[in-house]
């Protein structure tokens, strides 16, 4: 769960940004955002739920915003003031790389580490480089680099600004697979390495689970929930990716290591799970997730099933699906919860209603952080 | 065939006038193609046609405004004797000014093109980086667009050499302040000196070849390195 935010601390946002004619009263963004000061926020949402606007918002790329925004205390836009966007303290990584073709690497990093308001030093400037892995292309021409290697050059960019925000405006979308999973490492590390609150705009659950905190979910133009990742990720209201995507995040912490059957053992607020042994991860606190299509519930616990979780726990609601033959159903299992998907039939053979004790069985649950 | 003291007096002049022309112009024309290349305005329209009008209208339509607006009971006629300096027509400086409004969009086009294919994204990311309004134009402007303004330095210096209309209009055949070597040509053909006339005219001719070739060369070697100026 994430803290409560302390006064003046965080990231306060409220921009509304017209559309058309100024009498015609329609927003294309009409937002109000409070996000922790550190860690990474995932803005969320489809094509033209306006993330992308409200980041530009943020770094002041939009004239005609109109709202306030204070970031860790500081004023950056009311009514009565507007910091223009190379006065305020950011780093923006856009979606596709945005390199100048006219500098090399290493001169794109340099245009930076000239206007950053602090002092770059060399240890510093080594260690983005290194965390970003880009030693060996310094000397090249963005055209001579890959889409992989521009982004990471973009994002070592916007950190020797040393800015006190990082926006990210889906930097994995224009890359292919291999690539993303190329930067997905590189983003972990930079939120382990660099303590700056990092804005994630992204429209993909698999990124947004392995890198998020805290998570603001757009649609239309307004703030349909925020919150903490676990918090979000395990409410069956909201439109968190397609339904083969729906799934609760657990935060656990790994107990045992099972080295006959290559499991290990974590425990998490309300139960215990085995999971298969992931052996180089020296990190204690995992962050696994249990999709909505791999809980199936039974009323009596079965020891004679293949399945090696099994949990009790409680109806806490019960959702519509999208699929008139689906339902979601949500789970209390001590202080956590889970998501499962079910058919509207099982729902009616096994009687379940709300605060109903059942028994909750996991076929499979990933680690992604 | 060779160049007399007079032919080589009016080629100098000739270089004079269009290396003036071409600075001021790159001074002057850079706001309105930056302005034009980014405004939404209702007026980029009109006001690309007025940059426009010296490519339609003939020099003469042009040299007959001019010669009035500068004229003594003209407007900038009036302010130039205001500020003591006479009046512009059938002097140097005269035909700088002349040769500016008929270059004008020859020096606009390619820099307004190259500032719009650079597109938005640039200044925005200079901006993000720190960089305030001047330092953008300075280090993300002027290189990114450099094909346009070389493009718009090399036209608009021919187009002023290359002048003839325009010139005898506002400066008649004045040696050595208003003689250049268009007039200094025709100057020749009308005293049947043919000898001066095709010594000169080749002049022009090998000069004209070899900067449309620099252009070309140096537009098709951008290209290649993926650093265009429009389209």
């Amino acid at each position: 769960m994430v803290d409560k935010i302390e006064c003046g601390k965080g990231i306060q946002a409220r921009f509304q940004l017209g559309y058309g004619q100024s009498a015609n009263k329609h927003f294309e963004l009409d937002v109000e955002i409070d996000i922790p000061g550190q860690g990474i926020t995932a803005i969320f949402g489809g094509s033209g739920s306006g993330k992308t606007s409200l980041l530009r918002c943020i770094a002041g790329l939009e004239k005609n915003a109109t709202g306030c925004l204070k970031v860790n205390g500081e004023l950056w836009q009311d009514a009565a003031v507007f910091v223009a966007t190379h006065k305020r303290s950011l780093g923006y990584v856009f979606q596709e790389a945005s390199l100048f073709e006219h500098l090399t690497a290493m001169g794109n990093l340099r245009y930076a580490i000239k206007r950053s308001h602090q002092t770059t030093s060399p240890e510093l400037l080594a260690q983005v480089v290194s965390v970003m892995g880009i030693e060996g292309i310094l000397s090249q021409f963005p055209q001579q680099l890959s889409g992989g290697e521009r982004q990471r050059v973009a994002i070592a960019r916007a950190l020797l600004c040393q800015p006190k925000l990082l926006l990210m405006d889906e930097p994995l979308a224009s890359l292919d697979t291999p690539r993303k999973l190329e930067i997905l490492p590189y983003l972990e590390r930079l939120r382990s390495s660099f303590k700056i609150p990092i804005l994630y705009v992204s429209h993909a659950v698999d990124e947004i689970v392995r890198l998020a905190d805290h998570v603001v979910i757009m649609q239309q133009g307004k703030v349909l929930a925020q919150g903490g990742i676990t918090e979000l990720f395990s409410r069956a209201d909201l439109p968190l990716g397609v339904s083969n995507e729906v799934g609760a995040i657990l935060k656990c912490k790994i107990v045992q290591r099972d080295k006959q059957w290559h499991l290990m053992r974590v425990a998490f607020d309300g139960g215990e799970l085995w999971l298969p042994n992931v052996e180089n991860n020296q990190n204690n606190t995992q962050r696994i997730r249990v999709l909505a299509s791999d809980v199936s519930l039974t009323l009596t616990p079965h020891s004679d099933s293949s399945i090696l979780n099994v949990l009790s726990g409680q109806i806490a609601e019960i959702i519509n699906d999208d699929d008139p033959a689906m339902s979601l159903v949500r789970l209390k299992v001590g202080d956590s919860y889970l998501l499962a998907r079910l058919t509207q039939k099982s729902l009616q053979n096994l009687a379940l209603t709300s605060g109903k004790d059942i028994w909750i069985q996991i076929k499979s649950a990933a680690i992604v952080r | 065939m060779s160049l007399t003291d007079g032919d080589m007096a009016t080629i100098w002049l000739t270089l004079r006038l269009a290396t003036t022309v071409t600075i001021l112009l790159l001074i002057f024309a850079t706001p309105i193609a930056w302005w034009l290349a980014r405004t939404h305005s209702w007026f980029k329209g009109p006001v690309s046609a007025i940059v426009a009008l010296p490519l339609v209208l003939p020099p003469t339509v042009l040299g007959f405004y001019l010669l009035l607006a500068m004229g003594p009971n003209g407007p900038i006629g009036q302010f130039t004797q205001a500020l003591g300096l006479g009046t512009l027509p059938f002097t140097f400086w005269g035909l700088v000014v002349a040769s500016m409004v008929y270059s004008l969009p020859f020096v606009v086009q390619p820099i307004q093109n190259a500032i719009e294919a650079m597109g938005n994204r640039p200044l925005e990311v200079a901006a993000t980086l720190g960089a305030g309004p001047i330092d953008r134009f300075f280090t993300v402007v002027l290189p990114l667009a450099k094909p346009g303004f070389m493009t718009a330095s090399i036209l608009g210096f021919a187009h002023t050499v290359g002048e003839f209309g325009i010139v005898l209009m506002i400066g008649g055949s004045i040696p050595g302040e208003t003689r250049v070597v268009s007039v200094q040509i025709y100057d020749h053909v009308e005293a049947l000196e043919y000898a001066q006339a095709h010594a000169l005219s080749g002049v022009m001719i090998i000069f004209s070849f070899t900067v449309l070739l620099l252009l070309y060369t140096f537009q098709r070697k951008r290209k290649a390195v993926g650093m265009t100026y429009g389209r």
